[in-house]
Formats: structure tokens, C-alpha cells, sequence
């Protein structure tokens, strides 16, 4: 399970993430996963529930307390994750190391104007003038392709469209300059061609950069024409590792049963097909 | 099932929706008719979801009128007003957000018995059993909190809160953005069943194309808030778009392209 890159900057062995259940027992979201992360881009795929957000947060070390985290080895650039304090996974976190949250609406703050938690990020990095400030904010705005930087840096989250919540995080992002970024569901809101243009920064930041990106999604046509190589996730476990483009290819009848369930441009297929799931799978 | 009024269509004639100094939406006009599915596609901000808000009474109309549209022929009487009691029913939207739509702290049962109480519709018992059941929840998630579903469940929890009132037209709102491909097939299939079952008339907005052609005959395309064209399921299906704007969609859909147009 080799990426592109001799130097593997993320290595995780046999992670297992278990939350307490109704019986007074655990339950494993996440089952024994395994990866090596090089300079390069990882896609998750899966089905909803399937454990892939749950992974990205293990490694960000934002699970919720009452879950429990194990695995074999999980490091960052050699430093040990499993065994470093508290203090220093929020230092990770708050430089070298981001994630693109799932849900904009919950990530945001809601009484805090978009420009101002952009500001906030940027003075946690940088020892810049107020003014320097504002126009790094708004220039980040810009770059991803928001229209109206200076109407939008003073609107609440409340305030903006879905695409655009999303996008104010992506631009927080930007400011914090990670080595390694776990992206969930980062674009899901946003119309295609917004979507292409946010994917090319984020392409630019791993080509030009040398950046790390984990991209979690459950758009199998986005992750599979932009990703490196790509983990199928069904029940906490990878059933299935494509490279880049081989979704067409998938030979595990999940990931088969997921493509065949998205409707086609120009095609009729009414109902949709829909996925038939095997007690075997979860094995 | 108690005798549902005919179908209705929606009309919205030159609607403009201004915050302060900015337009969202700019003078758009859409037709739909009775029993008939329309989409809406565009850029992220064009204003989409203000104007399903704006027909609901949840954005200010600062121009242009809504109205429904009776099928050809139908006698039965006046249609009622937009803000009207009676219109809030009969238009129901189901939002973008199913992690925020739905209240965290209320049971998906008070979740569904709140709208009936307020339009005073009474056998609140069999009407929430019945719709949970349509949307193929059983009773056994009655009692249950938001948290403990799945995105799929709360989203078919969203479609019976608009279904229990009985409406004609459902206004949703990128019903299955958020959803995974298997998901997604279910409530696209789910809608499509309602449509045919009860006649209803959709307004959809999503930025899937595929995901708009398979639903819709007709749909509109946005940017900036204004109409760039509208034309049908097939049109678009067979690339006979004309507008730029739409051309660009169209390759976008295919996915990612390194060294593509975005890149530079
Ligand atoms: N705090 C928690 N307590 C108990 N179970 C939890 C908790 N957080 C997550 N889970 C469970 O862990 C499993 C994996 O969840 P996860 O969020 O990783 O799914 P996902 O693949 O990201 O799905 P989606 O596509 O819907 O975002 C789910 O079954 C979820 O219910
Ligand atoms: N309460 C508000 N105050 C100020 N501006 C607002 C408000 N609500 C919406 N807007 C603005 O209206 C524009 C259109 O927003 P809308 O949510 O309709 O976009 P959309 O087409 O649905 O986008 P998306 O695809 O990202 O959901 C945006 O620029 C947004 O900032
Ligand atoms: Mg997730
Ligand atoms: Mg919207």
C-alpha cells in the first residue's frame, strides 16, 4: 500500500475508534484501518455512517471523549500521535496539521462576523498590523472564488449561502498553511465549477507545496477524476483501494453496487437502482 | 387517505429579493405547472435557495408577485395568497441542511405533531404514523432524537414533516447533497414515488446535473442572482445548451481535471 512518495508523512496502522453503546459495551465505528499518507492525495469514499470522518478525526485528535482510540501506530512525520498530550495535538492542529470540517453551519462561529474568524486564524499564525490583516482576509477570500470579499467578510454565518460557509472555511484553511490536511466533505455544497476551482487550489498546495491532503467524500465521480488513490470504507473497515481514475475498474460488489446507484446525465432509470447489502461485507 | 385537492402549479412573475444594497435575486420569472417537476441549478450565492425562501414568506419579496397556478379547466375557486395560512400549507419546503433542519432536541413525533397543530389539522395519531410510514420509517422512530439517526433517515424525517400537511407543491432544496450515492437513490426514488402518488409538484435545487435530469423536465439556470437560461431535461442532457455559463457546467460535471480550465 505504497503512495506515489518514498517519505510517508502519515502512517496509520490498524486504527480502531469505539464509542460506547446501549448494552454498556463498545461499539467500533472505525475497524481496523490502515494507511500511509505521502505527499499526495488520499481519497475516502464510503457510504454514510461507514466510519470515514470518524478516522480523520482520530487523527486530528477530536474525537468525542467518551470514544476510544487504538491503533498499532498512528504517526505524523515521525512524532507519535497515539502518545502525545493534549497541548501538543492542539499545537499540531492549530499549525501543521487542518481539517476542513464536514458541516460549515457547526464549524463557524455564529455571533463572529466571516471576516473577523478569518482574522482570528490569521493573528494565531502571523504577527500582522490589523489593517495587513484584513486585506490577507480578503485576498484569501478571493482566492476561493468568493465574488464580493468586502460585503462578505462582515457577514454572520447565518448570512451566507451553503457554498459559501464552506468556502470561509477552506480560506481559514488557507491561512493556517498545513503540511497535512483532512478535507471532509470540503466542496459538497458548491456548484461544479466552484467545486473544480476550490480542487485546483487544493491540487496546487500537493504539487507545489508538498502538502498531504486526505479527502474524504461520498461524491465517488469528484474523488475518483481528483485523487491519487482512493479507500473504499463500508462498516469501519477498507474494503477496497482503487488508483486514480479506477472507479470504473472497482471490483468489490459495494463499491460496483455505489457507482451503479448515481443517476447518469441522459440515461432514464427510474426507480434508481439502489444498494442491495450483503451481511458479508462487514466481515 | 382523505380527497386531496387537485394539483396545483407555481407561478413567480419578475421576483427580486434585495439585502440591504445587494440584489440575490434579480428579477426571475418561473412557471411551473401542475403536477410538473422544475429545477433550479447554478453558481454557489446566485440565489437559489432565496428564491424558494422568498415563495415560503422566508425572505422579503422586495418585487414581483408568487401565485399558484390551477390545472386547465379546474373551476374549483380562488387560490389562496401567498402568506396565507392556507398557501403555508399547501407549499411545503424541504431545506439544504438535514443536520440543521430538524430540532435537536425535539422527538421526530413532536417534530411532526408541531405543523399539524398549528394548521389545526386534527388525528395527529394516524397522520404521523401514516407518514412516517410513507417514507418507509417505521413506527419505531417516533420517539427518537435527531442525533440518533442517520443523514438518510433525517432527511426522510425532513420529506414526512412537508408530507404530513397534505401539500401541492414541494419546494427542496438540494434534498440529497449531503447523502451518499445508495442514500440518495432512495429518496430521489422516494420523491419520485410521492410525486406520482399524490400528485405534487416539485421545485428542485441542486448542483447535480444528473441529479436535476433525472428529477426534472424543465429547469432554469442561475448566476448572480439572474435567470442565464432555461431549457429541458433532454436539452441539456444532449449538450444543446447555448449559454457559456451552462457550457461550462456541463464540463464541470464530468469532474476534475488536471491542468483544466480551473487550474490556471
Ligand atoms: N459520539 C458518538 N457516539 C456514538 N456513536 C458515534 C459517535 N460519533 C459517531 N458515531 C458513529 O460512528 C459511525 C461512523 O460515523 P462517521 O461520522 O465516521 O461516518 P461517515 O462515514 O463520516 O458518514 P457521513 O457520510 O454521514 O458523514 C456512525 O455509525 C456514527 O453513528
Ligand atoms: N439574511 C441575509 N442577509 C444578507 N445577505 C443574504 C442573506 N441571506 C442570503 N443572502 C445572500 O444572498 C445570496 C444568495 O444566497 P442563496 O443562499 O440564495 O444562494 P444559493 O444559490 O442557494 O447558493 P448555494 O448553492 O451556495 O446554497 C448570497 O450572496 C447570500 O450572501
Ligand atoms: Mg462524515
Ligand atoms: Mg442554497
Amino acid at each position: 500500500m505504497n503512495g506515489p512518495s518514498v517519505a510517508d508523512m502519515l502512517v496509520v496502522d490498524d486504527l480502531r475508534v469505539a464509542f460506547p453503546n446501549r448494552e454498556g459495551g463498545m461499539t467500533e465505528a472505525v475497524r481496523g484501518v490502515s494507511f500511509r499518507l505521502g505527499r499526495e492525495r488520499l481519497g475516502i469514499v464510503g457510504e454514510s455512517g461507514s466510519g470515514k470522518s470518524q478516522t480523520g478525526r482520530a487523527i486530528l485528535g477530536l474525537t468525542a471523549p467518551e470514544g476510544r482510540v487504538t491503533a498499532n501506530r498512528m504517526e505524523f512525520d515521525g512524532i507519535d500521535l497515539l502518545h502525545s498530550s493534549a497541548r501538543q495535538r492542539r499545537a499540531l492542529r492549530g499549525g501543521r496539521i487542518a481539517m476542513v470540517l464536514q458541516d460549515p453551519k457547526f464549524s463557524l462561529n455564529p455571533v463572529m462576523s466571516i471576516g473577523d474568524q478569518i482574522v482570528e486564524t490569521l493573528d494565531a499564525h502571523a504577527r500582522v498590523s490589523r489593517r495587513e490583516a484584513r486585506d490577507r482576509a480578503l485576498e484569501t477570500l478571493r482566492q476561493v472564488q468568493i465574488d464580493n470579499p468586502e460585503r462578505v467578510f462582515d457577514l454572520y454565518p447565518h448570512e451566507v449561502s451553503g457554498g459559501m460557509g464552506q468556502r470561509a472555511m477552506i480560506a481559514m484553511m488557507l491561512i493556517a498553511d498545513p503540511d497535512l490536511l483532512i478535507a471532509d466533505e470540503p466542496t459538497s455544497a458548491l456548484d461544479v465549477t466552484v467545486q473544480l476551482q476550490l480542487l485546483a487550489i487544493l491540487d496546487r498546495l500537493v504539487t507545489d507545496r508538498g502538502m498531504g491532503l486526505v479527502f474524504i467524500s461520498h461524491d465517488l465521480r469528484l474523488v475518483s477524476t481528483f485523487c491519487d488513490r482512493i479507500l473504499v470504507m463500508y462498516a469501519g473497515k477498507v474494503v477496497e483501494e482503487l488508483s486514480a481514475g479506477g472507479l470504473q475498474d472497482a471490483q468489490h460488489p459495494y463499491t460496483r453496487g455505489l457507482v451503479n446507484c448515481l443517476p447518469r446525465l441522459g440515461e432514464h432509470r427510474h426507480p434508481l437502482p439502489t444498494l442491495d447489502r450483503r451481511p458479508e461485507w462487514a466481515l | 387517505m382523505t380527497a386531496r385537492p387537485v394539483a396545483a402549479g407555481l407561478a413567480i412573475d419578475n421576483l427580486s429579493v434585495v439585502y440591504d444594497e445587494f440584489t440575490a435575486v434579480d428579477n426571475v420569472s418561473i412557471r411551473v405547472e401542475p403536477g410538473q417537476s422544475f429545477g433550479i441549478v447554478g453558481e454557489s450565492g446566485s440565489g437559489k435557495s432565496t428564491i424558494l425562501r422568498a415563495v415560503c414568506g422566508l425572505a422579503p419579496r422586495t418585487a414581483g408577485a408568487v401565485s399558484l397556478v390551477a390545472p386547465p379547466g379546474d373551476r374549483t375557486g380562488a387560490l389562496p395568497a401567498p402568506g396565507s395560512r392556507e398557501f403555508r400549507r399547501r407549499v411545503q419546503m424541504v431545506f439544504q441542511d438535514p443536520y440543521g433542519s430538524l430540532h435537536p432536541r425535539q422527538t421526530i413525533d413532536r417534530t411532526l405533531a408541531e405543523p399539524l397543530a398549528i394548521h389545526r389539522m386534527g388525528d395527529a395519531e394516524t397522520r404521523i404514523e401514516r407518514a412516517l410510514d410513507e417514507v418507509g420509517l417505521g413506527k419505531g422512530f417516533r420517539f427518537r432524537y435527531p442525533h440518533q439517526l442517520s443523514g438518510g433517515q433525517r432527511q426522510r424525517v425532513a420529506i414526512a414533516r412537508a408530507l404530513i400537511l397534505e401539500p401541492q407543491i414541494l419546494l427542496l432544496d438540494e434534498p440529497t447533497s449531503a447523502l451518499d450515492a445508495s442514500v440518495q437513490a432512495e429518496v430521489l426514488n422516494l420523491l419520485e414515488e410521492m410525486r406520482r402518488r399524490h400528485g405534487l409538484t416539485f421545485v428542485l435545487v441542486s448542483h447535480d446535473l444528473a441529479v436535476v435530469t433525472h428529477m426534472c423536465e424543465r429547469l432554469m439556470v442561475m448566476q448572480r442572482g439572474r435567470r442565464v437560461e432555461e431549457l429541458s431535461a433532454d436539452d441539456l442532457a444532449l449538450s444543446r445548451v447555448s449559454d457559456p455559463y451552462t457550457q461550462r457546467l456541463m464540463v464541470a460535471s464530468r469532474g476534475f481535471r488536471r491542468g483544466g480550465p480551473e487550474a490556471a
